[in-house]
């Protein structure tokens, strides 16, 4: 098994096992998605007409909540120090980590979708294009957090510090997220554009957030 | 004098000293004139006299801008040649360049009462600017966060360099967010040609204002490496005792 392999297994392990709270993002999810017709009222017609915008908005800050543990468990116990001295480039071994964190933190809340988009009156037909769009883009909430994981473990510094400095980065995958999902149940602008978009956002986060991550892991814990 | 001279405090500081008084003189002067030049301008037949917010709002949104690419080059100078002078360029910069941009967006928002009847809409530039805006504030609290002022500026530098590379797709992304929600812009794209005799003194205030910027910045380096030094002192000090 290669170095890359074994340290995707170990932190999907650990992410699965008690208190790594994989399925804590979902429940968050879950709830901030029943909490918003609380705030807005239960008129089902707006609701539908919203709703893309509410798990987008939902799957967001579900993303973002694992995000400070990411490399601060890893640096609290040592095994960060082995991985930066180890021989896998560090990009490499912090891609590693961002693929296991999604598979157990952004896929569940992929899997979900539909559920919550049924609650949400989400036209059944479109079900299918609201959660592609968001397979598509969780992976860039992910590689874009691992930036914000990556300074805040260097400055000793959690919880809303890495909001702050990955929520405004995040603003194009929301816009063709939600643009997306919104072309797939009501039109009329094609569904392509913003779908191709959002997979290049993944696609280009997934090479530069690992290593402006690897750049910041370095620079700061030196 | 090569820019490795520089990286010598002592020998930067001198050359502060030297520069700074001219630096404010001629930012003074360029402010009375481009302000003399402002008072003779003509009011917009539309508009009247509030178009004078521009001379202030226009330099302002522009230098927003150029902080950041201050800071960018700072970022480079820290992170691959690790010039000790490029720290304090980066981490000085930042206050200016959020005050600029704060400044921008609160006279766009007086203007816009006037002319369009609202503080706010969400309107392409606008919303770019706030989010710039934002992308200010997470670095200064990543520099207020931090304990040791090297490693908040090396964390600050990678998130300036990502800034850089994320700031024209967001800008590009809310442009389109924004023809597709609301097709009709208030601000006219291209638009009519700007007349000379309110040209003039704009280009003559946004010289004045990239001064005022770099005497500030100037400024902002001399007090920070001095505060680096009290801090260094201090904390000799309580080594010592």
């Amino acid at each position: 098994m290669s170095a890359f392999t074994a340290l995707l297994a170990r932190d999907m392990r650990i992410a699965i096992r008690v208190g790594g709270g994989a399925l804590m993002g979902a429940l968050f999810f879950l709830i901030v998605v029943t909490m918003m017709p609380f705030a807005i009222g239960p008129d089902l017609a707006l609701l539908a007409r919203i709703g893309p915008a509410i798990l987008w908005l939902g799957a967001l800050l579900a993303s973002l909540l694992a995000l400070d543990r990411l490399f601060a468990t890893d640096h609290d116990d040592g095994s960060l120090d082995l991985l930066m001295m180890g021989r896998m480039p560090l990009e490499l071994a912090i891609a590693a980590k961002g693929i296991a964190h999604w598979l157990t933190t952004g896929l569940p809340l992929v899997l979900i979708t539909p559920v919550l988009g049924l609650m949400l009156n989400v036209e059944l037909g479109a079900m299918g294009w609201v959660s592609l769009t968001l397979l598509a883009g969780t992976p860039a909430l992910t590689f874009i957090g691992l930036i914000g994981a990556a300074l805040s473990v260097a400055l000793r510094r959690g919880g809303l510090l890495l909001a702050v400095l990955v929520l405004p980065l995040t603003i194009p995958v929301l816009i063709f997220g939600v643009a997306a999902a919104n072309a797939a149940i009501v039109g009329p602008a094609p569904f392509g554009p913003p779908f191709t978009i959002l997979c290049a956002l993944s696609l280009a986060s997934f090479v530069l957030g690992p290593i402006a991550a690897a750049a910041a892991l370095r620079h700061g814990l030196e | 004098m090569a820019v490795i001279d520089l990286a010598n405090p002592t020998r930067f500081l001198a050359v502060v000293n030297r520069v700074l008084p001219w630096l404010m003189a001629a930012t003074i002067l360029a402010f009375a004139f481009g302000l003399a030049r402002v008072m003779y301008a003509p009011d917009d037949y539309q508009q009247g006299a509030t178009v004078k917010i521009m001379f202030l709002h226009v330099p302002a949104a522009w230098l927003g801008m150029m902080g950041w690419g201050v800071m960018t080059v700072a970022a480079l100078g820290t992170l691959v040649w690790r010039h000790p002078l490029a720290d304090v360029a980066g981490k000085a910069a930042a206050p200016i360049g959020a005050a600029f941009t704060f400044i921008c967006l609160v006279t766009g928002s007086l203007w816009g009462r006037p002319m369009w009847g609202t503080y706010w809409v969400w309107d392409a530039r606008l919303t770019s600017v706030l989010v710039l805006f934002l992308l200010y504030l997470g670095v200064l609290a990543l520099y207020w966060t931090a304990e040791d002022p090297g490693r908040g500026s090396r964390a600050a530098a990678i998130l300036a360099l990502v800034g850089a590379v994320n700031i024209p797709i967001i800008k590009f992304s809310v442009e389109w967010w924004n023809t597709l929600h609301q097709p009709a812009s208030i601000i006219r794209s291209g638009g009519s040609a700007i007349d000379p005799s309110i040209l003039m003194p704009l280009l003559i205030m946004a010289g004045a204002f990239t001064l005022l910027f770099f005497t500030l910045h100037l400024a902002a380096m001399r007090n920070e490496i001095l505060r680096r030094r009290v801090r260094s002192m201090r904390l000799m000090q309580a080594s010592r005792a």
